[in-house]
């Protein structure tokens, strides 16, 4: 009987958040170390607010922000890495929830291009400035 | 009356740029043709309708008459009146027509004043634009018009988004607008120029006050905008990369490029094809702007895809403009030679190194602002954010910085490295000196140490131009050049030091609690309700003292909008020399324990945060000197000419000659 209870009480958390539940405890707290402090910071400025337009989940005051902030505050606090939570947070929301692209076979583009780009950043510096002063003497 | 009229108006402009079209097409095939007559009338009617049917929607929102249906849908009576005059354009139809009316207007201008280009480029110029202001009428009129009517008016509007219920956006938006919009000429001269095969250092001096002036207002636009959503979106964050942002950011790149090639076509008759080919993209990025923001492609693909209208109407103008500019470039770019020649280290060479990392910049913002709306289509999101942007910009942005500090100091066309030894040797040192300096004072990210470091070298650099020299006797033009390029080393010392050295503190609060953040002592007084015209709020009473000074009050706000519903948070602001306090006051945090009510506040400290917009301005006001400067030069030269006349005048009438029998045919103007 006393599960049942359990039960029914973790199942109406859900409902209750949507309602007026308080923001969990490390949405707007900061951690107690400055060091872990600012790595959590660093991570929640690359990681995107799914309930926003275009913010971090450090800028904004959805409720899921919070919750999230929440999630990662506390998971750095028991000692994971950012990159471990980056993933974590990717495999549960997928790659848009990170502002971080990283290299797949959907997102080579992103970084090939830039490659190619310094190729022809260099190639145009080459021909409209290396040339001129080979033809400087037939001016 | 006032919607009928509005969009009579708008008819009527439409019509006048097809007559501006026209005019322009005969006035280029034949100089003489009676019908090229028509060309700039018709630009300065077109442009004064335009304005007209834009103040027309204005009055439109300041009564509220709620039945028009874009005034139903976007405003409220309640409104503060200014925010009832703003909410003019904070809404796509508003917003479209704001947009059309500062580009008639720019057509306008140009087809009034501008006397100095042949007559026959002056005539192809008008015809692009009264090609291009024509796309932009028909955008207008068949797919958003602003002037609408509902069957039956409506009781009450909806309201304004209250984020924008701000002064900035008093600001912001309208400045941007005649920066990307003003662009529009420079396509329009370029364009004309190409087709007369006039790319000339004439044309160049032409161009550029224009390409100056709507970089001033983009520039400004750009740093209101920034600081706008600094102190109303509650976090302090002043750029997200943003897609918006990118949006606004890439023209302003393209016109940068544009405005130091133009100046060396103007003074060394070089980069001729360059000048051409920025002055397209530099308006076709406004283009792509404005169907990024418009067409609603941001929100969702997929809510694009479902009411396509608007978005392909624009992407089609879009593909028309770029596309026949690309084509008739390609057929005339063989024709124009690429002017004189310099050397690498010369002050043309290092232009031409820098224009070519702004044009990289660039490629980086575009790619980085449409590849996530690329994979979305084919329903694989990802996203791309500040991890991306900053280092991929930084491979081109410090290279560009380095050679932004040396390039003023070298001599047109050829120059010895060797004779600025002296100013290489100070500028490296400096920058040295205050790397190994932040490395020692702790562990920062190497980009905003970088960014410190260029920032100092950068200062000095851009007033090195003024060693050696009489003050009194620096050209206006060239203080212009040192604001502007001190100001840039002002935004970025701004930029790397909030980035390294920002303080912040999350609190839960109750009245008589206190925190410390950086040096600065913070205490809660006391938390009260508040009620404006349209929202209700929390208001903070919070005292700020900073070490052992007298406090200072302040009240952040947590407001509470009803129409439409939507909390914003309304940040207080202390200002000093070297930095801001920033103070939110968040949602109740619940009850401590001793059974007082606790609140959440956030604080921070940001070193130097206000350089960033500081530097804005100055680069902005280092753009209007150069545009005195230029137009005093002109001044001069017009009235030496006209004495120069007027002494040839009476030479001939001395010696006696029939005054009128030689004189040649005056042109047009």
């Amino acid at each position: 009987m006393r599960l049942w209870f359990a039960i029914l009480a973790l199942m109406a958390a859900p409902v209750l958040a949507q309602q007026s539940m308080p923001p969990a405890p490390y949405a707007y707290t900061q951690l107690e170390d400055p060091a872990l402090e600012a790595e959590a910071t660093e991570l929640m400025e690359t990681l995107r607010c799914l309930k926003c337009q275009s913010q971090s989940i450090n800028d904004s005051d959805a409720p899921m922000a919070g919750d999230m902030r929440h999630q990662v505050r506390s998971r750095i606090l028991a000692g994971e890495s950012p990159d471990a939570i980056r993933s974590w947070l990717t495999q549960r929301y997928g790659d848009y929830v990170s502002y971080q692209p990283e290299v797949s076979s959907t997102t080579w583009p992103l970084f090939a291009i830039p490659l190619l780009l310094l190729l022809i950043v260099g190639g145009v510096l080459f021909t409209r400035l290396g040339k001129r002063r080979s033809d400087k003497g037939t001016e | 009356m006032i919607a009928e009229l509005g969009l009579a108006a708008l008819w009527l402009s439409a019509a006048l740029s097809v007559l501006m079209m026209i005019s322009g097409a005969m006035g280029l095939r034949d100089v003489a043709s009676p019908h090229a007559l028509y060309a700039r009338p018709a630009s300065v009617v077109q442009a004064f309708l335009a304005v007209l049917a834009f103040f027309l929607l204005l009055y439109a929102f300041a009564i509220t008459d709620l039945s028009i249906k874009l005034v139903a849908t976007n405003s409220h009576s309640a409104k503060p009146f200014i925010y009832k005059l703003t909410g003019t354009w904070g809404n796509h139809e508003g917003s479209m027509l704001l947009w059309v009316a500062v580009l008639a207007l720019s057509g306008g201008l140009l087809g009034g004043l501008e006397r100095r280009l042949p007559e026959k480029t002056m005539s192809a110029t008008l015809m692009v634009q009264g090609f291009v202001a024509l796309g932009f009428y028909a955008f207008m009129l068949l797919s958003s018009n602003p002037f609408e009517r509902l069957p039956v008016p409506a009781l009450e509007g909806g309201g304004l988004n209250p984020l924008l219920q701000d002064i900035g956006l008093a600001i912001h938006p309208p400045t941007l607008y005649v920066g990307y919009v003003g662009l529009s000429v420079a396509f329009s001269l370029a364009m004309g120029a190409l087709i007369t095969r006039q790319v000339t250092p004439d044309f160049a001096k032409v161009m550029r006050p224009w390409v100056l002036g709507a970089w001033v207002f983009l520039t400004f636009g750009i740093t209101a905008g920034s600081y706008w959503a600094y102190y109303e979106l509650g976090w302090g964050g002043w750029w997200f990369w943003d897609p918006v942002e990118n949006a606004s950011l890439m023209p302003w790149l393209a016109a940068t490029a544009l405005l130091h090639s133009v100046t060396v076509l103007a003074a060394r008759d070089a980069l001729r094809t360059w000048t051409i080919m920025l002055g397209v993209l530099a308006f076709s990025m406004s283009m792509l702007g404005t169907f990024l923001v418009r067409s609603g492609v941001l929100t969702s693909v997929h809510a694009f895809a479902v009411d396509p209208e608007r978005g392909s109407f624009i992407l089609g103008l879009l593909g028309l403009y770029i596309g026949g500019a690309l084509v008739i470039f390609a057929m005339r770019a063989g024709s124009i030679s690429e002017g004189k020649r310099f050397t690498v280290t010369s002050r043309e060479g290092a232009l031409v190194f820098n224009n070519v990392m702004l044009s990289a910049i660039l490629a980086i913002v575009l790619l980085g602002t449409l590849y996530p709306l690329l994979t979305e289509a084919f329903d694989v999101r990802v996203s791309v954010g500040p991890p991306y942007f900053n280092p991929a910009g930084a491979i081109f942005a410090i290279p560009m910085f380095i050679v932004m500090a040396v390039g003023p100091l070298l001599r047109w066309k050829d120059d010895k490295p060797a004779r600025i030894q002296f100013e290489l040797a100070l500028l490296a040192a400096v920058a040295i000196a205050i790397v190994a300096l932040v490395a020692i004072l702790g562990d920062y990210s190497v980009l905003a140490v970088l960014g410190l470091a260029l920032s100092v070298a950068l200062g000095i650099g851009a007033l090195l131009p003024l060693k050696g020299r009489n003050i009194r006797r620096v050209p206006t033009a060239t203080w212009g050049m040192i604001a502007a390029h001190f100001g840039v080393a002002v935004s970025l010392f701004g930029m790397a030091s909030e980035s390294a050295f920002t303080s912040e503190k999350l609190a839960a609060m109750a009245p008589g609690d206190s925190e410390v953040v950086a040096d600065w002592n913070i205490q809660l007084e006391s938390v009260d309700p508040v009620a404006g015209p349209n929202w209700t709020a929390i208001e903070a009473r919070v005292l700020a003292a900073r070490g052992d000074e007298e406090p200072t009050e302040l009240g952040p706000q947590s407001r509470n909008f009803w129409s439409p519903p939507q909390p914003t948070s309304e940040s207080a602001l202390v200002t000093r020399w070297d930095g801001q306090l920033y103070v939110v006051v968040g949602d109740s945090a619940g009850i401590d324990a001793n059974g007082n009510e606790r609140w959440q506040i956030r604080v921070w400290w940001k070193p130097f945060v206000t350089f960033i917009w500081y530097g804005g301005l100055l680069i902005a006001f280092g753009g209007i000197l150069s545009i005195i400067g230029r137009l005093q030069v002109d001044l001069k030269r017009r009235s030496a000419k006209a004495q120069g006349k007027a002494r040839r005048a009476d030479v001939e009438a001395l010696s006696g000659d029939k005054p009128g029998s030689t004189a040649a045919p005056e042109p047009a103007e």
